[in-house]
């Protein structure tokens, strides 16, 4: 028997799958902005001058790259509860994709700030800022511009890897997909349209990405 | 009702490895296989076969894993092929490799100065004699720290057979934990064990990479 391929669910499925992605791009919104700040942190911290914090910042990004995300994800939300530690879907995923980017971006970030010449950092003291003015208003948006397209993929990266958070129930795209295939037994189109807005999606942030870094690091970004 | 010991659980997991590696093994020699024709069509002279390189890489980087596994679970079976979760698994990460592979080494291609493939026309070989003995050669040399880079992202990237029913690792350890309710610790362990799977080989990478740094 020769198998037909069937789209006619699609057109009362759109709404969901809308939602869907929409709850996928702001899981990735949120682990960006929460991520970016632990590795600014972090890269900081592995440059500071405490030998434990430099030793502990570096043990938690081998841990991280060393296991896979999915285990991470099933030990936050189905390990921690019983030491007493339970969380939402949402906030377990949201959790477990901020270690998991971060571990990643930390190294960005921090080849970031090494490429900053030392110069900038002395001219800005020498202006009268205090070294953390200093920091965030020079030499931190520099080393931005420069890891810029780095950090990017990373963001996509992470935003392809989140589609597992469907295995703890978040409503987010691949879940939405899951629970369609379920209704209407068209599993292979379900997914094959799903996998096209997840492409989609990803163009969409490189190119989201590119604007919005132009605007707010300025026209060094490409 | 059963009772788990601590040596049970861990036991039970370290049988279960055997599938992960043997699975990562499978699909890193089915994407180095794949890798390299793909690699040939991304470098060729041919314009539409370049396009279709770019294409390849373009949609399996721009797509979760997560779904292109499903898309082998429910899609290889229309085209008559009766389907496993081992089989789709080893499908699915083959060509989640090959593009990530055909990237990695067409990067290394590119690397290489323009005298080498001009001197090895220049000898009389042809295209596919230059590739073979003179590009490729080179290429895979010096993509080595990135390649098993990649190894290590591949061997992670099997937990999600689980997912597809596969008997690996991760699926074993839901198992045991769906027995024993002790999720820390069955979880803990798996992660420990991918652990001791990677480190070694982002280490091996590290080194390779602080060697070609050196020369």
């Amino acid at each position: 028997m020769k198998y037909a391929l069937d789209f006619s669910w699609l057109w009362g499925s759109l709404g969901a799958l809308a939602l869907g992605a929409a709850v996928t791009l702001l899981l990735i919104a949120c682990t960006t902005v929460f991520g970016l700040t632990i590795s600014i942190v972090g890269a900081a911290a592995r440059r500071g001058r405490y030998r434990w914090l430099r030793r502990l910042v570096g043990a938690y990004v081998e841990i991280i790259r060393n296991t896979p995300f999915l285990v991470q994800l099933f030990f936050i939300f189905f390990g921690l509860p019983s030491i007493g530690v339970r969380l939402d879907p949402m906030v377990a995923a949201i959790l477990a994709m901020t270690l998991n980017m971060a571990a990643y971006t930390i190294e960005v970030v921090g080849a970031g700030l090494d490429a900053v010449p030392r110069g900038q950092r002395e001219a800005a003291t020498a202006l009268g800022m205090r070294p953390r003015l200093a920091f965030l208003k020079v030499v931190l948006p520099q080393a931005l511009a420069i890891i810029y397209p780095a950090l990017t993929s990373q963001i996509i990266i992470m935003m392809l890897e989140s589609a597992v958070v469907s295995q703890i129930s978040v409503r987010e795209l691949a879940q939405e997909a899951d629970l369609l295939q379920a209704r209407t037994f068209r599993s292979f189109e379900t997914y094959l349209v799903v996998t096209f807005i997840y492409l989609a999606l990803s163009a969409a942030v490189r190119r989201g990405m590119i604007l919005f870094g132009r605007r707010v690091l300025g026209a060094a970004v490409q | 009702m059963i009772e788990f010991t601590f040596w049970d659980i861990l036991r039970n997991l370290l049988f279960a490895t055997r599938w992960t590696v043997l699975l990562s093994a499978a699909a890193f020699a089915g994407g180095a296989a794949v890798g390299v024709a793909i690699l040939f069509a991304r470098i060729s002279k041919a314009p539409w076969a370049r396009r279709f390189g770019v294409g390849y890489i373009a949609l399996f980087q721009g797509t979760p894993l997560l779904m292109q596994l499903f898309l082998m679970f429910f899609g290889l079976p229309m085209l008559g092929l009766r389907i496993e979760p081992w089989t789709a698994a080893v499908c699915g990460l083959t060509f989640y490799a090959s593009a990530y592979l055909a990237e990695i080494w067409r990067a290394g291609v590119e690397a290489l100065p323009r005298g080498q493939s001009e001197a090895a026309s220049s000898l009389g070989l042809h295209r596919l004699q230059e590739l073979r003995l003179v590009i490729l050669p080179q290429a895979f040399r010096i993509t080595r720290a990135p390649v098993v880079g990649f190894l290590v992202q591949l061997i992670k990237s099997t937990a999600l057979a689980s997912i597809l029913g596969f008997e690996e690792l991760l699926k074993t350890a839901n198992a045991i934990n769906n027995a024993t309710f002790e999720p820390f610790t069955v979880y803990g362990l798996v992660a420990i064990i991918f652990f001791i799977l990677c480190y070694p080989l982002t280490q091996y990478a590290r080194m390779l990479e602080g060697r070609a740094a050196f020369r």
